[in-house]
């Protein structure tokens, strides 16, 4: 098929990874820090975050991380706050609007499975005081 | 001095995002149609893969990213299929980035192949969030893992355009609701395509591999 073999790329080292919240710990510091730069700030108080329902388990564990590798930073002792948004779905077949209680997401209207979604994607950083 | 609130509204996975979509130029830069596997650990990716490349019979030509925690037992497994590979470990991490997956691009001779899968951790939550660059996304389950996973596990199913069901040659020894499970996976993903197989058998791989195929066809 190729000459290419699995020998070949195992020499050049295996590539590794991080933990979920580490990287998306890593992710939230980066721009929070980007941005209290541009103001000039010199202490980030809180950093707000939007969460959708359907995006990545954010749970306490990235407060924990966070407290670790925002050592040093102008972030170091900002408070995360999650502001976690609930599935909203739109029938594409009769434009009804609902939040999901379950997994069943067929129309309560008109029972069709055209569901979709309108929020619970979400997963920004949306604002930070600063000081 | 009061504290102030300055605007930020930036996306936590844009840079992986970024990263993703330098991967997926790159990709078609060479012609390559890349295929992302999500499921739960034992739910059959590797075996999928492999009965998968069977089928294609040199329809297209395939490379494979493997991505564990740890280990590179599938790794190994793909490579003695005649398929090259490259592993990628995660050192206990628990899904690929963009970021892995374009250093395994680097690796990997991409004007050889059409094709190329890679093998998510096994993980039905974290693999989800992660963009790798890839064109399309399966999600594979299987009937030992029982029926309940749309309800617990929904995001994965919004996520995907297929879901292949897995070792359907066990349904007459576990309690399964194929037509409730199909049924709830429709009503979280309007367009996703399902198929029943079962790489023990060979059942139901036919109608997928035709599918991958199609979509993979160029233009």
């Amino acid at each position: 098929m190729s000459s290419f073999d699995f020998e070949f790329s195992s020499r050049r080292g295996i590539i590794t990874g991080t933990m979920h919240e580490l990287a998306v710990t890593e992710s939230v510091l980066n721009i929070v820090c980007h941005h209290a730069r541009r103001a000039e700030a010199k202490r980030i108080m809180s950093i707000h975050l939007v969460i959708g329902e359907l995006s990545s388990i954010v749970d306490d564990s990235v407060q924990f991380c966070f407290d670790y590798l925002s050592q040093g930073t102008v972030a170091c002792g900002a408070e995360l706050v999650f502001e976690r948004l609930a599935v909203r779905l739109r029938c594409a077949a009769c434009g009804h609007k609902w939040q999901p209680g379950t997994a069943d997401w067929t129309c309560p209207d008109c029972g069709l499975a055209r569901a979709h979604i309108i929020a619970g994607r979400e997963f920004y950083v949306d604002s930070i005081e600063v000081e | 001095m009061s504290p102030s609130r300055i605007p930020v509204v930036e996306r936590i996975m844009g840079a992986n995002k970024q990263l993703a979509t330098q991967n997926r130029q790159t990709l078609d830069a060479h012609g390559v149609h890349c295929v992302n596997f999500m499921a739960s650990p034992g739910a059959g990716k590797t075996s999928l893969i492999l009965r998968t490349a069977e089928s294609l019979d040199g329809r297209r030509v395939l490379g494979v990213i493997e991505g564990d925690v740890a280990s590179t037992v599938d790794a190994e497994k793909v490579r003695d299929a005649g398929l090259p590979v490259v592993q990628i470990n995660t050192g206990g991490g628990c899904h690929l980035d963009a970021a892995m997956v374009h250093r395994a691009l680097s690796e990997l001779p991409l004007d050889a192949f059409d094709l190329l899968f890679v093998e998510n951790v096994g993980n039905l939550i974290c693999p989800v969030a992660f963009d790798l660059g890839e064109h399309t996304r399966v999600a594979i389950s299987s009937v030992p893992e029982g029926d309940d996973k749309p309800h617990k596990y929904p995001a994965i199913f919004t996520s995907v355009d297929a879901l292949v069901l897995n070792k359907i040659d066990l349904l007459p020894y576990i309690p399964f609701d194929v037509t409730e499970f199909c049924r709830l996976v429709r009503g979280l993903n309007p367009r996703i395509r399902i198929f029943e197989v079962s790489c023990v058998t060979s059942e139901g791989l036919d109608e997928w591999v035709e599918w991958l195929i199609e979509r993979t066809a160029k233009a």
